[in-house]
C-alpha cells in the first residue's frame, strides 16, 4: 500500500489555485490586453507534478501569449487544451532516474494519447526528461560531464526555423536562454542521431563553444517524428520578461501559440 | 523471494562519476585502478522473479543507457564451507 503521498490518483487536500496566495492562479484583466492570442485562439495547460518547481513561470509565460490553466498530474485529463508545457523541476522526487516515474501518472497518458493524435507537446528541462523516458522523444538525458548543478544563461543556435516552436525564429538566430540542470546532458546512440541529423529534428543547439553540459553534438532541443513534441535543456520560461535580461525564450511560447491558433481556427 | 538488480551504464557510455572515483582512488594511495563505473543496486523481494527483467525494462532500467543483471534467490543459504563448518564448530 502506498503513502497516500504516492498515490497518483489523490488530490491534495487544498489545492491553492485560489485565495490570495495564488495571485497567478487566476488571469488578471491586463492579462488578456498582452495577450496576442484571444482565450477563444488557444490554450495552454502546463502540467504540476510533485515536485515540479517552474510551473508557475511557465504558466505566466503562456499567459503572454495565449490563455493557460494548471493540468494536475493525477488527472487523466487535458481539459481540452490546444497545448501542453510540461515544466521544469523535480517530479516525483526524480526518484530512481529523472523523469521515469513521472512518465506513469495519469496526465501523462492523456498526454500520450494527445501527441500520438498531433496535440502539440513542449517539455522542459525536467519535461524534456520526462517525454524521453515516456518514449515521446528518443534518447536520454544523463548527469553533466563536469557533475555540478548549472544555473547560467547559455546562447542556443534555432537550427530549424519552420517548426511550430519556432517559427518566430530564423534559422541561426541566436536565443540568450538560462539553463539550470544537473543531468542535461543529452544521448542517443549514433543510428539514432543520424535520424535526427537527416529528418531535421536538432531543433536548438548551442553555440559553439557553448555547450554547458557536454550534450552529444550540442543538442538543446530535440523534436519527434511528427514535429509535434519537442523537448529542450534551457528554460525559455525564465526569459520572458526585460527584468530577467533577455525575452528570447518569449519566441519560442510566441511560435507555438501562433501555430496552434491558426490550427484552431483552420 | 529476494532479488537483486545491479544496474550500470552502458559500455561506451561516459561515466563522469565512475571518474571522479578513479582519479580520486590515487590519491588514497590506491595505484592501478582503470576504467571505474558507478551503477546503483536495487533490491526487492517478488512473488515471481521470472517478472524481474520485465520490470527493469519498463522502470528499474532505461535500456537506452544502462545494462542490467538479475541476480535472484539472494537470501537462499548456500552450501555451508569449510570456513562456515569452523565457525559451526566454535571456533574463531
Amino acid at each position: 500500500m502506498l503513502p497516500a503521498s504516492h498515490d497518483l490518483a489523490a488530490r491534495p487536500k487544498q489545492i491553492k489555485e485560489t485565495g490570495p496566495t495564488a495571485w497567478w492562479a487566476k488571469p488578471r484583466a491586463d492579462d488578456a490586453r498582452l495577450r496576442r492570442f484571444a482565450a477563444s485562439e488557444m490554450r495552454f495547460g502546463v502540467v504540476r507534478f510533485p515536485g515540479s518547481c517552474d510551473e508557475v513561470d511557465a504558466l505566466l509565460a503562456c499567459r503572454r501569449f495565449g490563455d493557460a490553466e494548471l493540468l494536475w498530474h493525477g488527472d487523466a485529463d487535458l481539459r481540452g487544451v490546444d497545448a501542453v508545457v510540461i515544466p521544469g523541476g523535480f517530479s516525483y522526487g526524480d526518484y530512481l532516474r529523472v523523469g521515469a516515474i513521472a512518465r506513469f501518472s495519469p496526465v501523462m497518458g492523456a498526454i500520450g494519447d494527445f501527441a500520438r493524435s498531433g496535440g502539440h507537446v513542449l517539455g522542459i528541462c525536467n519535461g524534456f526528461q520526462v517525454l524521453c523516458e515516456a518514449g515521446l522523444l528518443p534518447g536520454a538525458l544523463l548527469p553533466n560531464t563536469g557533475l555540478r548543478f548549472l544555473c547560467r544563461q547559455v546562447e542556443v543556435e534555432v537550427v530549424e526555423a519552420g517548426t511550430p516552436f519556432t517559427n518566430a525564429c530564423a534559422a541561426g538566430d541566436r536565443l540568450s536562454i538560462p539553463v539550470k540542470h544537473t543531468t542535461g546532458r543529452y544521448y542517443a546512440p549514433t543510428q539514432v542521431l543520424q535520424g535526427l541529423e537527416a529528418h531535421a529534428r536538432i531543433i536548438l543547439r548551442y553555440a559553439p563553444g557553448a555547450n554547458p553540459n557536454g550534450s552529444v553534438a550540442d543538442i538543446a532541443a530535440v523534436s519527434n517524428g511528427g514535429g509535434n513534441v519537442m523537448g529542450l535543456m534551457p528554460h525559455p520560461e525564465h526569459a520572458v520578461d526585460p527584468i530577467c535580461g533577455s525575452t528570447d525564450g518569449g519566441r519560442l511560447f510566441e511560435s507555438l501559440a501562433r501555430h496552434v491558433a491558426e490550427r484552431v481556427a483552420a | 523471494m529476494k532479488a537483486r538488480v545491479l544496474i550500470h551504464p552502458k559500455e561506451g557510455i561516459l561515466d563522469p562519476q565512475g571518474q571522479a572515483v578513479e582519479r580520486a582512488l590515487p590519491a588514497l594511495g590506491f595505484e592501478g585502478v582503470r576504467e571505474v563505473r558507478v551503477g546503483r543496486l536495487i533490491e526487492l523481494e517478488v512473488d515471481d522473479p521470472a517478472r524481474v527483467p520485465e520490470m527493469c525494462e519498463r522502470l528499474l532500467a532505461n535500456p537506452l543507457i544502462e545494462d542490467y543483471e538479475v541476480i535472484s534467490d539472494v537470501g537462499h543459504p548456500a552450501p555451508p564451507s569449510v570456513a562456515d563448518a569452523g565457525h559451526a564448530a566454535g571456533e574463531p
